[in-house]
């Protein structure tokens, strides 16, 4: 699903947040990126979602060479790709039904089966009857949550998250996480970058470290314990 | 994506664009007037220049040539005159309006009957309207004309009665000029407005077509709604204009009726035709679009999603 292959990636301010890092995600997988604030992990989900484009190196999604990607066919791309963020970026203005039926909207779908999709994916996150209510009217969970129905609305195969859990308390983190996991028990790939490791232990999935721009695969390397978990 | 998803989305678009605008009704109102005032001033010239023209159409455009006697010359003299005028190779006709006849005339059109009664004697020449054959028409055998009836000395002047119909007619042309000018800047200036609303409205929405873009939107789906909106001040603009311009028809159609009625003449002001009021619409409809488009043009590819 996701093939990074010696990328760099360098700012125009001249920081190099990716030195040749080098990994494989598979399709159907669940992996936590972790590591220190600013260790790299959010360039690598932007690399991923084509917000950025490597300095070096191939980054291959879905078969795809993102740096050959012609901008006309970005929309496209990023339709295949479900994006969580810390902050959520929904729409303050916006009712949550809205919120979560943009990707349905500018994908030209029509209001029937808009209609339909949303009230599915609300009811994955169990926000059904919620629809009308503004992001501001909800808890910061919840409004995670509509971020998440966003994200996995258009049924995407992949879906990636950067610290979805940083502004919640442990116990909501969990079941954000546990959220995460029945989109990939239905198929979804998911990465998610976070630095909550108390969460990373507790899912024992497969990690990978981003250290000063370098990338362990804990899994591959050691942890036999987490790999008995899965 | 078949014709009628695509048609939805557009209606999409334009909903959400009217929503947009009715939300803010006073800046929108700001904004609509600026158009609608820019665009009521060509309209309202336009109709100037047309009225003016009907006033004075009847007015013939052919030359011809009014001689003044003096005052002293006796009516048989002038006939005699105006005989000698009949003979001549270049003149087609020659009609001799006497004092007496230039008064009644007088009294009847200007306005001024009360005030002539009271005058002792008849301060009115006789005079002839001379119009020359059409092939001497041209400026040298119409000067020709003139000097010939200047010379003789029973006449005061020789008038060229074209003067002031091309005199009229070169003011036209160059209100008309004014009108081209006036009809450029303006619409020059409704295109900065709307680009400038639209720039403001890219700003203010900037969260969101980040995060339009994010889920997948296209440059076309996050630049419709602008172009929407942009079609819709010009449109609504150039509906305020055409009813500024009514509201001043009416206003002055009453006024000008008792002019007319004053000098004896049966004009009456005209309004837009539904030819001018569907050029009028399609131009703001056009200057709207066209200055969102620019507007989008140049703001939207600067905004990309940030993560």
């Amino acid at each position: 699903m996701i093939v990074f292959d010696h990328v760099s990636k360098r700012y125009p301010n001249g920081r190099e947040a990716l030195t040749s890092a080098t990994f494989e995600i598979h399709t159907g997988e669940m992996v936590f990126l972790t590591g220190r604030s600013g260790a790299g992990k959010s360039t690598v989900l932007k690399l991923i979602a084509l917000l950025e484009r490597p300095t070096r190196g191939t980054v291959l999604v879905s078969g795809r060479n993102t740096s050959s990607l012609k901008s006309r066919h970005i929309p496209l791309f990023r339709r295949q790709v479900g994006v969580v963020f810390q902050d959520h970026r929904l729409l303050a203005d916006r009712p949550v039904f809205d919120n979560v039926a943009l990707p349905l909207v500018v994908a030209g779908m029509s209001l029937k089966e808009v209609d339909k999709r949303v009230r599915a994916a609300l009811d994955q996150v169990g926000l059904l009857g919620k629809e009308r209510m503004l992001p501001m009217e909800l808890s910061v969970g919840e409004q995670q949550r509509v971020g998440i129905a966003r994200a996995v609305v258009s049924k995407p195969p992949l879906l990636i998250a950067d610290e979805p859990t940083g502004n919640l308390d442990p116990d909501l983190a969990l079941e954000i996480m546990r959220l995460f996991r029945r989109f990939q028990d239905v198929g979804v790939t998911v990465v998610v970058a976070t630095h909550d490791l108390h969460v990373v232990r507790e899912f024992g999935q497969r990690e990978l470290v981003i250290e000063n721009g370098q990338i362990h695969d804990e899994a591959a390397d050691h942890l036999p314990s987490v790999i008995a978990v899965r | 994506m078949s014709l009628a998803v695509a048609g939805t989305r557009h209606l999409q678009a334009l909903i959400g664009s009217l929503g947009r605008l009715a939300r803010n009704p006073f800046s929108t109102a700001l904004t609509l007037l600026v158009i609608g005032l820019a665009l009521s001033l060509p309209t309202g010239l336009q109709l100037f220049i047309l009225n003016a023209q009907l006033a004075t159409g009847g007015f013939p455009n052919a030359v011809d040539l009014s001689v003044y006697f003096k005052t002293d010359v006796p009516l048989a003299k002038a006939q005699q005159l105006a005989h000698n005028a009949r003979e001549r190779a270049d003149v087609a006709s020659v009609e001799l309006i006497s004092s007496d006849k230039a008064m009644e005339e007088f009294r009847n059109y200007s306005g001024f009957g009360a005030a002539l009664d009271t005058l002792k004697e008849n301060p009115l020449p006789h005079t002839l309207r001379v119009l020359p054959r059409s092939d001497a028409q041209s400026p040298a055998s119409v000067e020709a004309l003139r000097r010939y009836f200047a010379a003789w000395p029973e006449v005061d002047i020789v008038q060229v009665d074209t003067d002031w119909v091309k005199r009229f007619n070169a003011i036209i042309d160059v209100v008309q000029r004014l009108l081209a000018i006036l009809a450029i800047l303006l619409g020059a200036g409704v295109l900065a407005v709307i680009f400038n609303t639209t720039r403001l409205e890219i700003l203010n929405r900037r969260s969101e077509i980040e995060v339009t873009k994010l889920v997948g939107g296209s440059n076309a789906f996050v630049r419709r709604p602008f172009l929407y909106t942009g079609a819709l001040y010009g449109l609504g603009g150039a509906l305020l204009a055409w009813a500024i311009v009514e509201i001043a028809v009416l206003v002055l159609t009453q006024s000008i009726d008792t002019l007319a009625a004053l000098y004896g003449t049966r004009f009456s002001l005209q309004g837009p035709s539904a030819r001018d009021v569907g050029i009028l619409l399609a131009a703001g409809f056009a200057l709207g679009w066209l200055g969102a488009w620019i507007s989008a043009a140049r703001h939207l590819w600067r905004i990309e999603p940030r993560a």
